[in-house]
């Protein structure tokens, strides 16, 4: 008897692999901006599918720490130049803030709705008080913060110790593949612990983990902290852009999220992160007319997944194939009855 | 005579103007079966989850002690890890898992990742659990719900069993199983069995608490306590 389970399956590593060797074979066939971007927006899908779809725990507000890790970078990479030490404070500052705000939260005892709503109020103050920063006192060193034009020209990504060697184009995709596949595993490995466990027992019964002896509110912070370490990879996408504007923290991003969550379904990592790229690849497709809006296609969207498929994709799939692998037993199975049948009836003969 | 495990000391909880325990000074000692009963709204729950941390801060005064230690305003989870396993009233189960996963996140915090999957399998045995071991909790009968939630408490190998109506919604055959365990969980440990059920709570034989308006009626055991007057008139409503 194993406690392992906990509707957590196990990697297939030839479909891993085939994946990796799929994206890493990308650049021959294909330019590698539109990708790159892709891979950041399933990134920060990852870090609210984990935090959410594992530990229950809803922020609405999850785009204030992709934002932080994308100001943060921009503001450090103008004030050190080399891109390492920036790199590292964009997951380690947001990580600090969600473990602040996540603490006052869950040891506070507020209840999920309320959760929710201060998620989202973090989110607009840092979005207001961005958009307000233009004049020229609002500077952290070397750099402006530039209000509503945000931060442009930061130097960008470049090789450990190299200042001078910059990580762009297809070297860039390739840094962000691989970050997106260790964020995937770290996450994976989080979950197959003794902690992720224990997080995936908050999600279902809070009161009786707590009556187990376990310490709910640091759980719930450690993780709420992760996630936004995870969220802070949005620094890779300020690299992207070459610059970080106040709509980091926008309503359209926390809301973007979400819904690449909801799409891919919960309880899953893989799912979201399908859903980021699919959705991401049709926004960017529409964003070449303006007949309907975006906004429009993605809220029917959702709407059309919560109504007729309400566990999303990656969950409904499963269940799909699992049903499918039983009917082929079942299948079988009949047909060998029949067959013995057949046999027991010639013998007899 | 034993060692007190659990006193309370002027226990008082108030939510607005209803005085759910009043003042109530209660000594359970060790190795001891102790039963809580007294018809509903008599305080029994909410004295269990003030002993337990569930009530505490503004709504709660008086003190808690468990093994000597003033254990008041702590929380749940605190309380917990003195070696307390604790039932509540309605099951409390993580339905979304199998029996197994339940009972395994009990065990792996005492028993450590490698000792748990034993301390799973001795649970399973005990509470003969191993046809539905695999199951969803959500898909059980209300009474194997009842059972995984007894056989979560014991993974965590308790000193000190406080079973909040754990007959509550059990067959008669069941209700006989229960009282077994029951019985056997107090080989090795300290128990509160809190209940209204006077059958259940008789068969268990033990020394009897009556709750009444928040506060001790009486005290005793089954024979005394239940032919007692005041009892009989608290139960009945009128004087018997």
């Amino acid at each position: 008897m194993t406690g392992s389970g906990f509707g957590i399956g196990r990697i297939r590593w030839n479909w891993f692999a085939a994946l990796a060797v799929l994206l890493a074979a990308l650049p021959l066939v294909s330019e590698t901006n539109t990708p790159t971007l892709l891979a950041i927006w399933a990134l920060f899908a990852l870090s609210l599918a984990l935090m959410w779809g594992y530990a229950g725990i809803l922020s609405f507000g999850h785009a204030a720490y992709f934002g932080l890790g994308a100001y943060t970078y921009a503001i450090a990479s103008f004030n050190i130049g080399e891109s390492t030490v920036p790199f590292v404070l964009a997951l380690i500052v947001p990580a600090i803030v969600a473990a602040i705000i996540g603490a006052m939260m869950f040891y506070g005892r507020i209840s999920d709705v309320y959760l929710g709503v201060m998620t989202l109020v973090v989110t607009l103050i840092l979005n207001r008080f961005m958009n307000a920063t233009a004049g020229d006192a609002y500077r952290i060193g070397n750099a402006r913060l530039g209000g509503f034009n945000g931060i442009p020209a930061f130097p960008t990504l470049n090789v450990p110790g190299e200042p001078s060697m910059e990580v762009y184009g297809t070297f860039y995709y390739y840094v962000v593949i691989v970050c997106l596949i260790a964020a995937y595993l770290i996450a994976r490995w989080i979950l197959a612990s003794a902690f992720g466990r224990t997080l995936i027992g908050i999600r279902e019964n809070e009161l009786r983990m707590e009556l187990l002896g376990y310490n709910v509110p640091a759980y719930k912070t450690a993780i709420f902290a992760v996630s936004g370490a995870m969220a802070g990879l949005g620094c890779l996408f300020a690299n992207w852009a070459e610059i970080v504007t106040p709509s980091v923290f926008s309503l359209g991003q926390t809301a973007e999220v979400l819904i690449w969550v909801i799409v891919g379904g919960l309880g899953t990592l893989i799912g979201p992160m399908i859903a980021a790229v699919a959705l991401g690849s049709l926004k960017l497709e529409l964003g070449h007319q303006t007949t309907v809006d975006n906004s429009l296609i993605l809220g029917a969207i959702l709407i059309l997944v919560v109504l007729l498929i309400p566990r999303g994709f990656a969950p409904t799939f499963v269940a799909w194939r699992r049903r499918f692998a039983q009917s082929q037993v079942h299948r079988r199975q009949a047909r060998g009855t029949r067959r013995r049948h057949v046999a027991l009836q010639e013998a007899k003969q | 005579m034993s060692e007190p495990v659990v006193e309370t000391r002027e226990l008082v909880v108030q939510f607005g103007g209803v005085l759910a325990v009043d003042h109530v000074s209660f000594t359970l000692r060790e190795r001891e079966l102790r039963c809580l009963i007294g018809p509903n709204g008599a305080g029994k729950s909410t004295f269990f989850k003030s002993i337990t941390g569930q009530i505490r801060g503004a709504n709660a005064s008086g003190r808690v002690l468990i093994r000597g230690q003033d254990v008041t305003g702590w929380s749940t989870h605190r309380i917990v890890r003195l070696g307390i396993g604790i039932k509540t009233q309605v099951p409390s189960v993580m339905n979304g898992l199998t029996v197994v996963e339940n009972l395994w996140l009990s065990a792996r915090r005492t028993a450590g990742h490698d000792g748990a999957d034993a301390a799973v399998e001795e649970v399973v045995a005990e509470l003969e659990l191993g046809a539905i071991a695999r199951r969803l909790v959500g898909e059980l009968a209300h009474g194997q719900r009842q059972l995984v939630e007894i056989g979560t408490v014991l993974a965590n190998k308790p000193w000190l069993v406080l079973l909040d109506e754990p007959a509550a919604g059990l067959t008669n055959v069941e209700t006989e199983r229960l009282v077994a365990i029951i019985k056997r969980i107090n080989q090795t440990a300290t128990l509160i069995v809190v209940d209204h059920d006077m059958h259940f709570v008789r068969t268990l034989d033990s020394l009897i608490t009556v709750f009444h308006q928040g506060a001790i009626l009486v005290e005793g055991r089954a024979e005394k306590v239940l032919t007692d007057p005041s009892v009989r008139e608290v139960y009945l409503g009128h004087r018997a």
